[in-house]
């Protein structure tokens, strides 16, 4: 599958190089270095600075440039601050709603442009696609006028069947479905794409001889396609938790967090930690809990599924 | 049998056509609500007809928010960070798949394990960063955080690993120089893979959102997202009909870029790193 081999970040499985000959006719002392230092020289002073200085940061407390060393003064804060496990809870809840949602039309768009009787495909997959197109900001605010309270288009249609008008916005659990809805829209049709692409890479005869052997369509999809899909459903499963976790657009277009806080996801909340109470240390505490949250959830998910060679 | 089959061929048409009719539509409103009058927008029953109001929106926008000057801000700093990540990237990503050098193994780690920190976990000390460059509210904020990806490296490593050494060592016996093999072998054969990185990285600073937010307070330096996202903040008189206009002026750009590229923009996204 020339699929999994372009994605599979985090694990290099081909470090060594491969014959010592090839090493020797390349082993030229510096041009490597060389080669390299653009690329490292920026990466130090704008990456690596930063995150070691937000370690440090997390430690102390920053007032106007001067750094003081206080422990884990800034980690016990947030850990009993409500609002922090209130804004875990709720990116949380997204996330197991949304993401397998997402996976389940996802699979079922990837299979349709998967079939044989459909015509027009090139049609269908360019308008699956067109989401991907547009950035967080734009279609938040397009979602924004379609769900509008008073006069949004979709409170106009369940008026039809005399449904009440929908509180997208000041309602809490309205707002937290509106938030899924608009991330659902936004990337079903890019995790179609790429399950589409592992759909293709099933080889044929498998279900040919499952149809000699008598299995329905039902069974083989339970037996073959699931089975052979599941690096794929797991990739885009690792890409999707990791995105959410770092949710901020969306709630900050749609619903500026509210009501009540009822959608403000972790990076609203350190956000506002860090540039409406300018409280600096906190926040890079913060920052690195979530950091380590999603570095655990990855790890977890790839040992999960077992020969998940992602 | 025949009539189950034809009952499967109307379920997959009905699956495809409300799947595309769902992904489309917000796209069809958003042009259309940029044609319309204010009162037109929020109509009962909903004008669903493009209407001629789209140049007087345009005024409004015009008049009210610095739309040329964001559009212009947003192509300006995408299109540097693209061509310094791709270049830089092929450069480094070459070095580390067909050279070996000390210290190799080490640098590549550091690359991987900061490639899986969220950019949002640097916020504050990029921030703090840059308050002691002076360097906030201007282009340099906006543009040199972002001038190298770590991804970027690890994907063009990955691309290069499979590139034909043979090729390399031909070349290294007609008396190629190194960097004349990257530039002048390497690089061209690398096309595919270099559009590919270029279209990601120009999307994903397009939708930069976060970033702008925090280091720009100027108007005249808000890139696009950020114009957009400022003109429906609380406190300010909302009118969609501008809005839309913006909205629909900001997709210009991505969908001439899908038209020209429209299969690298798949294998981008097979390396999965537009979310986020």
């Amino acid at each position: 599958m020339p699929f999994v081999q372009k994605t599979n970040y985090g694990q290099e499985p081909s470090l060594q190089i491969r014959s010592k000959k090839d090493i020797k006719d390349f082993f030229v002392n510096l041009i490597p270095y060389i080669f390299i230092s653009p690329f490292f020289i920026l990466f130090v002073i704008f990456m690596l600075y930063p995150l070691i200085y937000s370690l440090v940061l997390s430690f102390s407390e920053w007032r106007a440039g001067t750094v003081t060393f206080v422990g884990l003064e800034n980690y016990k804060k947030f850990f009993v601050d409500p609002l922090f496990w209130k804004s875990l809870g709720i990116t949380g809840l997204i996330l197991v709603v949304q993401v397998p949602l997402m996976l389940i039309l996802a699979t079922i768009l990837a299979t349709v442009l998967n079939s044989n009787s459909l015509k027009f495909k090139g049609v269908f997959r360019l308008a699956f696609f067109l989401p991907v197109l547009i950035d967080l900001v734009t279609y938040s605010l397009v979602f924004s006028l379609i769900f509008n309270e008073n006069y949004g288009m979709i409170n106009q249609f369940l008026g039809l069947f005399k449904i009440e008008p929908i509180k997208w916005i000041s309602d809490e659990f309205w707002a937290k479905l509106l938030i899924i809805i608009a991330l659902t829209w936004r990337w079903t049709g890019y995790n179609a794409v790429i399950i589409l692409s592992g759909l293709q890479n099933i080889p044929k005869d498998l279900y040919e001889s499952a149809s000699i052997d008598g299995a329905g369509k039902i069974t083989q999809f339970f037996k073959i396609t699931m089975p052979m899909l599941r690096p794929v459903l797991l990739f885009c499963c690792i890409l999707s938790t990791i995105g959410t976790l770092q949710l901020f657009a969306e709630p900050f277009v749609l619903t500026d967090g509210g009501p009540r806080h009822e959608t403000t996801t972790i990076i609203l909340y350190l956000y506002d930690k860090a540039f409406s109470s300018f409280d600096f240390g906190l926040a890079s505490a913060g920052a690195y809990v979530l950091t380590t949250i999603i570095g655990i959830l990855s790890y977890l998910q790839i040992r999960l599924s077992k020969g998940g060679e992602v | 049998m025949n009539k189950k089959k034809e009952f499967h061929k109307l379920l997959l048409y009905i699956l495809a056509l409300v799947g595309g009719t769902v992904s489309v539509f917000p796209f069809y409103w958003m042009f259309t609500a940029s044609t319309l009058k204010e009162a037109q927008i929020f109509k009962v029953p909903p004008t669903l007809v493009p209407g001629d109001n789209f140049f007087v929106n345009l005024e409004k926008l015009e008049n009210g928010w610095p739309i040329w000057k964001a559009l212009f801000n947003s192509v300006f700093v995408s299109g540097i960070t693209t061509v310094t990540t791709v270049l830089f990237s092929a450069l480094a990503g070459f070095a580390f798949a067909k050279y070996r050098f000390k210290g190799r193994n080490l640098l590549f780690s550091v690359v991987l394990l900061v490639m899986m920190v969220p950019t949002q976990v640097m916020l504050v000390p990029m921030f703090i960063q840059m308050m002691n460059f002076g360097w906030t509210d201007t282009y340099y904020a906006l543009i040199l955080p972002f001038l190298v990806t770590p991804f970027g490296v690890f994907m063009m490593r990955q691309q290069m690993l499979s590139f034909p050494t043979e090729l390399i060592e031909a070349a290294r016996i007609d008396g190629c120089k190194d960097l004349g093999i990257f530039f002048k072998i390497v690089l061209p054969t690398m096309k595919p893979a270099c559009a590919a990185l270029g279209i990601v990285t120009f999307m994903h600073q397009w939708g930069n959102f976060i970033w702008p937010l925090t280091v720009i307070n100027s108007r005249e330096m808000y890139t696009l997202p950020l114009m957009l996202a400022m003109m429906v903040q609380p406190g300010q008189v909302v009118q969609y009909g501008p809005v839309m206009v913006g909205a629909v002026l900001g997709l210009i750009p991505m969908i001439i870029l899908f038209l020209l590229f429209q299969k690298h923009f798949v294998s981008g996204i097979f390396s999965g790193s537009m979310k986020g």
